[in-house]
């Protein structure tokens, strides 16, 4: 089966999931990346020429403000012009089509589509109808990818540890509903990553997890032993609900990162966390401001990877 | 009209014929097979060199989308596919809008079809009112009106009271209750089997015991009640388990799979493939492979087609928000052969499960070439191969994982009544 993200030469043609993506080409976005970010480190981004002239909507299905301002950003900072869709519910609610809504959207002389939406899938399936010229970026679809969130992880973690093969990492939470935790286990593991694991309840765990490449901890005092970077996930207030989890309270005394469980990782090991933040639920404020925390520089990390991932579906070298 | 049909080979599974025999059909029924009676006049000749000439096939679930969803598909539409793929008897689930719960909406179904004078259309009632799992329907008057069966269709019964006193009911006048399991509350949302590649794209999941509590509590039930029980198009190998283990015991029971799940897994998915949005789930391998073996065995008595067109609108969506199903009616003879030649199973044995096993499960006078039996009767060209194309499918639905994929054997001529109602164009 042809991989739908890579044109016939092998090249990127979208980014849909970081699944199926060649090492080469993972490691070719971060060095993009790394270039976008100044030497000093403090991660200040100059404004390029590489997109002028060229439209980038961002067409979201699923409201995100903090994503979606990203890709603006980085969007600008490439000088195309950026158009922001919120779709939401509105039109399907009109009773247009998903396939009408990108019809149209074609029509309006786009280069880049960055798409969010509430289905798994939704990504691919746009990526399948719309005219060749044009390129996809998956803003996250459903449970199923997220895979610039995921990238800019990898950045981060390359920024602090500089190599990846001899990593441990655990990422802990809602691996279940998780795009996020889908697309780091990919990457990690093409990025040659020895040890992934996955810390959660079996209630939030995917049957088979295993098979993606992962060790499976269900005791967080364990999963966190010698681990050199930690991916929390954020854990979405609903799971109390479909009888996933009792309580918030139960959850962060067996799930939630504190000082205390975070002293068994390895002493330099970093903190993550894609945002937006639950403190008191996933994470404690002492970790997710301690020293160990590199929140805040992925979120700068993120602009840099998305220039770099628009850069290089528009062909510029 | 009367019809010689010579030089075919004559596969009869009910009456262990497998034989170059001519057949020979006179006022709507099986006259004679091998010798020409003396007294009759040929008025027209079926040259069957190097065909197979078999009795009509019969699906037990095809959807013909009427009445309500004539969008998706019509009684016209659907009966021209049907004969195209040899099949002159089908079962319609209740699923219809309105539902199939009220003797009017019976008749005039069966009506419809009647002018049409294609295949014979066997409506399945509705075991509860509105296929909502909580009032009996008039089952004595449903049937009388012409329902062969009662059925949920894909709705959910979970009041299980409810559910055994349907059963009790229906065993009360001896009617067949058709069930396919499925827990709703473990399926719910669930759009994919609960394995390895629902976890890999995301997809909501509906595992294997959704499947395996259902039929548990059903088997019970029939026990209990002593109803006769079709159980549906299962999809697991450890239903094919329960169901080997309840015929051991004697419960009198049937069971059938449907066409896509004893060649596709869940693997066929791929990068989303809406067209392999399926109810129930396709599983994986070991499950298909034991619903091969299940059917070879005759633990799953019969194949059918499990025809849902659905139209374009509706499948052209993300893979969870398009709606299930796939059209079916041309491609049930062409993958009961494709799963005969990849068995190396006898070719006689294998048309019983789609001609006289179904035939007895609906409990109809049919599947058969007896002598003086109706005269349906499929005659298809065994290595004719053909593509899946939407352009060369007469149903409405062009929806199926089929497409693009090369079949081998092909109907020339459907007989009903002894009328040749579908000549190929081809050659």
């Amino acid at each position: 089966m042809n991989n739908p993200q890579l044109n016939k030469q092998g090249e990127l043609q979208h980014l849909l999931s970081t699944e199926g993506l060649p090492s080469h080409i993972l490691y070719d976005i971060l060095d993009r990346a790394s270039a976008f970010v100044d030497g000093a480190g403090r991660g200040e981004i100059r404004k390029v020429p590489l997109l002028h002239g060229k439209s980038v909507f961002n067409v979201f299905f699923e409201n995100s403000t903090r994503t979606r301002t990203t890709f603006e950003i980085a969007a600008k900072r490439l000088s195309a012009d950026v158009v922001n869709l919120n779709i939401g519910i509105s039109s399907t609610s009109k009773g247009e089509t998903l396939l009408d809504t990108v019809d149209n959207l074609c029509a309006m002389h786009a280069d880049m589509f960055v798409v969010r939406h509430a289905q798994s899938g939704a990504a691919h399936f746009i990526a399948k109808h719309v005219a060749p010229e044009i390129h996809v970026i998956n803003a996250g679809d459903g449970r199923h990818a997220h895979p610039t969130q995921a990238i800019l992880d990898m950045f981060t973690i390359r920024h602090y540890k500089k190599e990846f093969h001899n990593l441990r990492v655990a990422i802990v939470g809602d691996i279940l509903h998780s795009r996020v935790a889908r697309s780091q286990i990919h990457a990690l593991t093409t990025l040659g990553v020895p040890e992934v694991r996955v810390i959660a309840p079996k209630t939030l765990l995917p049957s088979h997890v295993e098979q993606l490449g992962v060790r499976v901890f269900h005791d967080m005092e364990q999963g966190l032993r010698d681990v050199d970077v930690v991916l929390m996930l954020r854990l979405q207030k609903e799971r109390m609900l479909g009888a996933a989890l009792p309580s918030a309270q139960e959850y962060f005394k067996y799930y939630g990162l504190t000082q205390e469980k975070l002293a068994l990782a390895k002493s330099d090991a970093i903190v993550m966390h894609p945002g937006p933040m639950n403190r008191g639920i996933e994470i404690d404020s002492s970790v997710a401001d301690g020293g160990q925390s590199v929140i805040l520089p992925q979120v700068t990390f993120g602009i840099a990877v998305r220039m770099a991932v628009m850069s290089m579906l528009a062909g510029a070298k | 009209m009367n019809i010689h049909i010579k030089n075919g080979r004559l596969i009869d599974p009910k009456n262990k014929i497998d034989a170059v025999q001519d057949i020979f059909i006179a006022s709507g029924k099986v006259l004679a097979t091998g010798k020409k009676p003396n007294d009759f006049t040929v008025e027209k000749i079926i040259d069957a060199n190097g065909l197979v000439v078999v009795p009509g096939l019969i699906d037990l679930a095809a959807r013909l989308r009427e009445p309500g969803y004539e969008y998706k598909a019509t009684l016209e539409s659907e009966m021209n596919a049907a004969v195209a793929g040899g099949i002159t008897s089908l079962a319609c689930p209740p699923d219809t809008e309105p539902v199939l719960d009220e003797p009017g909406l019976v008749e005039m179904l069966k009506h419809r079809a009647l002018a049409l004078s294609q295949a014979h259309v066997y409506p399945i009632g509705a075991l509860t009112y509105g296929l909502k799992g909580m009032e009996l329907t008039e089952m004595a008057e449903l049937a009388d009106a012409g329902c062969v069966a009662f059925s949920q269709a894909d709705a959910s019964l979970t009041d299980t009271r409810v559910l055994m006193r349907a059963m009790q009911y229906a065993a009360t006048f001896n009617f067949g209750v058709w069930l396919r399991p499925q827990d709703s509350f473990l399926a719910r949302e669930g759009v994919a089997h609960d394995g390895e590649v629902a976890t890999r794209l995301g997809l909501p999941s509906i595992p294997v015991c959704a499947e395996t509590i259902a039929l548990s509590t059903m088997l019970n039930l029939a026990r209990e009640t002593g109803v006769s029980l079709h159980v549906c198009r299962i999809s697991s190998a450890a239903s094919v388990a329960m169901i080997r283990e309840a015929k051991k015991e004697g419960l009198p029971i049937t069971c059938d799979v449907s066409m896509n799940h004893i060649h596709l897994s869940e693997m066929d998915i791929g990068y989303f493939d809406s067209n392999c949005h399926l109810i129930p789930p396709l599983r994986n391998q070991r499950d298909r492979d034991a619903l091969r073996a299940g059917l070879l065995e005759g633990v799953i008595d019969a194949v059918c087609s499990n025809h849902s067109p659905v139209d374009d609108d509706a499948k052209q969506l993300p893979f969870a928000e398009a709606e299930a199903g796939a059209t079916g009616l041309e491609l049930l003879l062409p993958l009961v052969l494709k799963w005969t030649r990849q068995e190396k199973y006898s070719l006689a044995e294998a048309i019983a499960k789609i001609t006289v096993n179904p035939a007895r499960i609906l409990k109809i006078n049919a599947g058969h070439l007896s002598i003086g039996a109706v005269a349906d009767v499929c005659i298809f060209d065994p290595e004719k191969d053909w593509k899946v194309e939407a352009s060369a499918l007469l149903s409405q639905g062009k929806n199926t994982p089929f497409l693009g994929v090369e079949m081998l054997g092909r109907v020339r001529y459907t007989l009903v009544n002894g009328q040749i109602v579908y000549q190929a164009t081809i050659a």
